[in-house]
């Protein structure tokens, strides 16, 4: 949760200095009693959401930070004797046999996921810019992987994709395609669970997608046709040039979604078999809430961890945006 | 779902609410979101309240108006106070101990899964029963151990369940195999062949990557004469090469790697698998199938039955600033756990097994079919036994593992095995 937080935290951030800024700015230039007392009016007004940021924001930063940079074992956890150990627990888990394949695949899952989302979320949102009968319908019913309850969903992919009775493999076996163990193979797991997380992720990317679309004033398309532009042509002439600064959204906070995914993974293979579709979320829930002893000090490293990743892709986007907007 | 008894057995789907908060930035979410929580609960060390005594358990499936309530409200009756029960989930029990231990509001009474003692006892928020004042020597010893940390006994149980092989008759009967005749591995890997030849499935477990997995190992690893303090030992291969043999031959199905023991049971219910490795909390539901069930203990190697872990949760009494109130705890543990109380709560969970010798006579007088349960508990193991204590939940995280390497076909057992002793050296040194 405070992946998404941050990012857009701190893409807010200059929204949010910008914004008292001028609030602040007046009583440098009137000195005047009336002028203190709006300021302290402003600080009131302000004040509800700097304490809701400090508790909801800053503090749980803080505390996984802490959490990460003591060792917190169970007993310390209670007696609050957690001894300060540094970045020994970053050190543990860089060292650890889990990080290299966790590392791996996560770049797996949230490339490839966001990769067909956003290829196929904006295949349908073209697909339904024309409006034909019952397009409104249709599209309705390509959100329901957004509607349906998480655990309904993942459990749904989890049979269909079972080894000996999962309906995938008997249309397969229909058609001569041997036994896949899309959930307990080593090689196959993470692949499966990025299949299903893909088809999760389209209705988010159609949405945006489609509602960019209808930003596209209609006449360019006109103007397109009259010069004669086919539909190949205006689709990269027009379409997605325009659509640039909506993909760019689609794609940070897809990332941000995508990086954080635990629910999907847990439930159709608890990261497994072994460590085979572990992604850095996973194994920093694993940590912390997936054995009987709770290690909170290297799940709180991890997810350290991926919050620093997520910063960088914010802040590589407003980079972006910053240099769109010069141009 | 039945859901009393192994928690580890639901420990996916209960962790289902603290995973959404737990996504990344986690656990301070999800912990300062419960300690919010916590305190209300408590009333420790609250003066106030002296006649009102807490009480924690992790059977939510049981409301107020249940028998278990109301028998637990009886005995602080009897104990002249009144008792305020609250039931969380099994997962979220754990937490919640640990945030009000934090706190300095832990409850009077716990009832927590056994692989839990030791690591709550670890924390210092347990008192010992020899400070409670209750007499433990009426309990089985190899049920006690679970409770017991280096010669200090920190909880005891108020009932055992363990795991054993439940068979469809039809299809044994079908290839000719006479249960009773299924004393050791070669004479039930020659059940299975038999079985496998009639076109029938042979035996469904649950190989998932979680404690479930571990327990359900086991028995297996145990009745191979291997120990969990090491794991890369030639018995421990022989039986994870034993499950692995099963897969490789057909007997068992792929999706074993993934099974829960739910998941397990549903498939032995669908009437096709001759054999379901499960655990006493399904006697009820055994009776209730289609055809027709039996069971067997789990043999060991070379005959004879396998130590099974014991599943099944135990009571412990959190530190209170004002000791005066144990003498009252003690009087209501003592209530729980007479044999006729004993019984009641083997009757209220669909027959957990007493862990004292007269609770086990009283319930065979009354159940004399749960023979075989009671035999399996009385050579039953805690899985933090042999002093592993906190060791062991370390230990079977890299069993697990080692489980699941084998079985996908990523690692022979031999190399699973061995990855997982390194691994759980250098976890616990």
């Amino acid at each position: 949760m405070s992946t998404t937080s941050t990012p857009v935290g701190s893409t807010g951030t200059p929204g949010g200095a910008s914004g008292t800024a001028p609030v602040v700015a007046p009583p440098r230039r009137s000195p005047r009693p009336r002028a203190r007392s709006n300021r302290w009016a402003a600080a009131a007004f302000a004040a509800p959401l700097l304490i809701y940021m400090l508790v909801f924001y800053v503090f749980p930063l803080y505390r996984n930070l802490e959490l990460s940079l003591h060792d917190y074992t169970v007993r310390a956890f209670v007696q609050g004797d957690a001894q300060f150990v540094g970045l020994e627990k970053y050190r543990e888990i860089i060292t650890s046999a889990t990080f290299a394949p966790a590392v791996r695949n996560t770049v797996v899952f949230v490339v490839v996921s966001l990769i067909f989302q956003y290829a196929l979320g904006l295949a349908l949102a073209v697909f339904f810019r024309n409006n034909f009968r019952l397009s409104g319908l249709l599209r309705g019913m390509f959100l329901i992987p957004w509607l349906l309850p998480l655990i309904v969903s993942a459990s749904t992919w989890s049979w269909m994709l079972n080894s000996d009775n999962g309906i995938v493999n008997s249309v397969l076996a229909a058609f001569g395609v041997g036994q896949i163990n899309w959930l307990t193979s080593p090689t196959m797991a993470i692949w499966s669970v990025t299949i299903a997380n893909i088809w999760l992720g389209i209705p988010f990317n159609l949405v945006i997608l489609y509602s960019g679309l209808q930003n596209i004033p209609g006449d360019v398309y006109e103007a397109a046709s009259l010069d004669g532009a086919n539909g190949w042509q205006q689709f990269w002439r027009i379409t997605f040039p325009l659509l640039r600064p909506v993909s760019a959204i689609t794609l940070l906070l897809g990332f941000v979604y995508t990086l954080k995914v635990v629910d999907v993974i847990w439930i159709m293979t608890n990261g497994g078999p072994a460590n085979a579709s572990t992604t850095l979320a996973v194994w920093s829930y694993r940590e912390a809430f997936g054995t009987g002893q709770p290690d909170f000090s290297p799940a709180a490293a991890v997810g350290n961890v991926l919050i620093l990743v997520a910063l960088a892709i914010g802040l590589l986007y407003l980079q972006l945006q910053r240099r769109q907007e010069k141009s | 779902m039945k859901r009393l008894t192994l928690p580890i057995r639901t420990l996916p789907r209960l962790s289902l609410p603290v995973r959404g908060l737990a996504a990344v930035g986690v656990l301070t979410l999800g912990l300062t979101a419960c300690s919010s929580g916590g305190t209300e609960g408590g009333a420790g060390g609250d003066g106030a309240t002296d006649s009102t005594f807490t009480w924690w358990d992790p059977y939510p499936q049981h409301d107020d108006s249940s028998d278990w309530a109301q028998r637990v409200q009886a005995c602080g009756d009897e104990a002249g106070v009144t008792i305020e029960r609250t039931a969380y989930d099994t997962t979220a029990l754990t937490n919640q101990a640990l945030l009000s231990a934090q706190e300095g509001t832990s409850p009077d009474v716990i009832l927590i899964d056994n692989p839990a003692v030791s690591t709550l006892a670890d924390t210092g928020m347990l008192t010992t029963m020899g400070e409670l004042g209750f007499e433990t020597d009426a309990f089985d010893e190899n049920l006690l151990a679970a409770g017991v940390v280096d010669g200090e006994t920190y909880g005891i149980p108020i009932g055992a369940n363990t795991l054993a092989l439940y068979y469809n008759k039809a299809i044994l009967d079908a290839a000719g195999v006479d249960p009773a005749s299924i004393t050791d591995w070669a004479s039930l890997d020659d059940a299975l062949a038999k079985v496998a030849a009639t076109g029938n499935k042979g035996i469904t477990f649950a190989g998932i990557g979680t404690e479930e997995g571990s327990f359900q190992f086991l028995p297996w690893f145990w009745g191979a004469g291997a120990d969990l303090t090491a794991l890369d030992s030639p018995e421990a291969v022989e039986a994870l090469s034993l499950w692995k043999g099963w897969l490789d031959a057909g007997y068992a199905q792929q999706s074993a790697i993934n099974n829960s023991q739910n998941t397990t049971w549903e498939e032995f219910l669908t009437g096709t698998f001759a054999f379901g490795e499960n655990g006493t909390w399904q006697v009820n539901s055994a009776a209730e199938a289609d055809f027709e069930t039996g069971y067997i203990q789990i043999p060991a190697v070379d005959g004879g039955g396998a130590p099974a872990p014991t599943g099944g949760e135990f009571i412990t009494a959190p530190v209170q600033d004002d000791e005066a109130r144990y003498e009252t705890t003690s009087q209501i543990i003592e209530c729980m756990t007479t044999p006729e109380g004993l019984v009641e709560t083997a009757n209220t969970f669909a027959y957990y097994i007493p862990p004292t010798e007269p609770g086990q006579e009283a319930l065979l007088e009354e159940h004399p079919e749960l023979q075989t349960w009671v035999d399996a508990v009385r050579d039953a193991k805690g899985r933090t036994s042999d002093d592993l204590g906190t060791d062991y939940p370390v230990i079977s995280e890299q069993l697990w593992t080692a489980v699941q390497n084998a079985l996908s076909g990523a690692m022979s057992p031999e190399e699973a095995l061995s990855a997982a002793q390194q691994a759980a050296e250098s976890a616990t040194s």
